[in-house]
């Protein structure tokens, strides 16, 4: 093949890689409204696809065998986890991906770096290859571990050990000294090995000491790391296509975070080396208003709860992490729709930290047919207490806590709740009076307006179901 | 020349990126954050690259080797990140419908 042949190749591939990349941007996009969210990501599908396909057309490659046995093999695999994973199980599956992806990452650089040799690479290719192996590895490791604490492999509560942080800061400080003595000095090879080992065991430490409740903050982090990772890797390459598609996913999981973050007002430092959210038990006791000895509980039962609600203009369902873990998500749809059979309108009030990851319960609830135009936001929702007669708190506690305005005693205090206590009466599903994740007393229990029902989540609304059919 | 211009590259990028998602409901956020995540495989370009380099089925040198093993690896854990994250956005997206 001639050079002109070769550099009208080049030219072409560099083209389409530039159509890939606007299938992402524009498949981003649509991804931000729901009615046109699936097209979104079919397009960036497509333009993955496309991308893909024109890389086998590169003058680098010179055989097919091995690219096609490994893309059938992660291809089977990619499909029947998509296929076989339940939706209460999306923070693993997340989890699990992107660990994949920083691997990959890693292992990219790292294989650059074996074929053209320490020899052959400038500093420029040296710093990236370092930057890369090290972002790769943290998400892998930091993934394996979240996926692991979600899973229920490792305990959710934050493991620690004296001088941890000081620990994980001076490990990270020599992993960035170490890649820019790597590019400085290529012939030192055991910089390599030093960065690989070092950025797997920052992994493990970064997410050791990070509980249960902070993980949507995690994985969205981790996710923006494998995209940084993929990024890295076509600085790498020099391959643009790479470089672009990894940025818009490092900012993407980095708006998610500080979501979060905002969510449960605490900084990222905070959740990063905080070590909060694994049931401290000596959260928010003596100093908070309302504790559970003092607050007068009244009890109700099914039967009642059918008969306000029946009589109730509006009802608003706020659904916490406890509905998912009883798998209760298809027999609130059920009640939700005996009571607009009755003429009530129903909503669902959705807290930001609802579930285990960023938007988690909207899935789960859209899986159990609940259109989405009933999932109402904080903020939304908020707007709407004051004219709601039926508050049903179902598994959720923290985000519905008073003291997170009253009390600037409380561990909670400046975090955003559902404004419940503005509605006409609530009602709160729960087992028994044992404080949420933060480990924090609720006084929105002891409260005038307040009654509880005790029980499992899914029995109890089954109760209802029943209730709500006997009194039609 | 090409370190500089590639950061041109991805600070562009990224801020296109801060300004695509600052809008998403949170409804949303699950799909957007396995759909990006899919996006992030992107890097199975480059494990590609690195596999089909090599000129033997087989290689001769331990060298090349470890090229074709770590190359062969990125190739199958990109795929599963990008297959399964595609597919398994597809499926919770399938299921987001609006009152009939």
């Amino acid at each position: 093949m001639g050079a002109e042949t070769s550099s009208f190749l080049d030219s072409a591939i560099m083209l389409l890689y530039l159509v890939a990349t606007s299938f992402f941007i524009i498949g981003i996009k649509r991804l931000g409204s729901a009615g046109t969210a699936r097209s979104g990501n079919q397009l960036a599908a497509i333009g993955m696809l496309l991308g893909v396909a024109v890389t086998l057309f590169d003058q680098q490659i010179l055989r097919y065998e091995w690219i096609v046995a490994g893309m059938v093999l992660g291809g089977l695999v990619g499909a029947v986890l998509a296929r076989s994973v339940a939706m209460t199980s999306m923070p693993e599956l997340v989890a699990l991906f992107n660990g994949l992806g920083g691997a990959a990452s890693a292992l990219v650089a790292w294989g650059e770096w074996e074929r053209v040799g320490a020899a052959g690479l400038g500093p420029d290719a040296l710093v990236t290859i370092g930057l890369s192996l090290l972002i790769g590895s943290i998400t892998l490791t930091g993934s394996l571990m979240a996926f692991g604490k979600l899973n229920g492999f490792i305990t959710g509560k934050p493991i620690t050990f004296p001088a941890q942080n000081i620990l994980t800061i001076v490990l990270m400080a020599a992993m960035l000294v170490a890649s820019g003595l790597f590019a400085w000095d290529p012939s030192m090879e055991m910089l390599f090995w030093i960065i690989l080992g070092g950025s797997l065991l920052l992994g493990v430490l970064t997410v050791l000491p990070i509980g249960g409740a902070d993980m949507p903050v995690v994985i969205s982090l981790l996710n923006s790391y494998s995209g940084l990772a993929a990024s890295m890797a076509g600085f790498v390459l020099n391959n643009p296509l790479l470089i672009v598609s990894g940025a818009l996913v490092g900012a993407a999981g980095l708006i998610l975070t500080n979501i979060m973050c905002v969510a449960m007002n605490r900084s990222l430092l905070n959740v990063l080396f905080g070590s909060f959210g694994g049931g401290d038990s000596t959260a928010g006791g003596a100093d908070s208003a309302g504790t559970a000895t003092d607050m007068i509980i009244k009890e109700t039962n099914a039967d009642d709860i059918a008969i306000q609600c029946g009589y109730a203009n509006k009802v608003v369902i706020v659904p916490g992490y406890g509905l998912a873990v009883a798998q209760a998500q298809h027999v609130v749809k059920e009640v939700a729709t005996l009571l607009e059979q009755k003429g009530v309108e129903v909503l669902y009030g959705i807290h930001p930290v609802a579930g285990r990851m960023p938007g988690h319960m909207n899935v789960l609830l859209a899986e159990a047919d609940v259109p989405y135009d009933q999932l109402y936001d904080m903020e939304q929702i908020n707007s709407e207490f004051s004219t709601t007669d039926v508050v049903l708190i179902i598994g959720a506690n923290d985000v519905v806590n008073p003291a997170a305005k009253s009390n600037p005693g409380s561990p909670i205090y400046g975090m955003p709740v559902l404004n419940v206590q503005e509605a006409g009466r609530t009602i709160v599903f729960k087992r028994s009076l044992k404080p949420g994740f933060a480990g924090i007393e609720n006084e929105l229990f002891g409260a005038e307006q307040n009654q509880m029902f005790f029980g499992d989540a899914k029995k109890s609304l089954q109760d209802l179901v029943r209730a709500l059919k006997e009194n039609e | 020349m090409d370190l500089i211009f590639n950061l041109f590259v991805f600070v562009l990028a990224s801020f296109v990126g801060f300004e695509l998602i600052s809008k998403v409901p949170p409804t949303l956020h699950t799909p957007l954050m396995s759909g990006a995540n899919a996006i992030s495989g992107i890097t199975l370009i480059g494990a590609v690259l690195i596999t089909g380099s090599l000129p033997l089925l087989l290689p001769e040198s331990t060298a090349d080797w470890v090229v074709g093993i770590l190359g062969f690896l990125a190739i199958v854990f990109a795929t599963v990140n990008v297959v399964g994250g595609f597919m398994v956005t597809d499926r919770m997206l399938e299921m987001f419908k609006k009152k009939k």
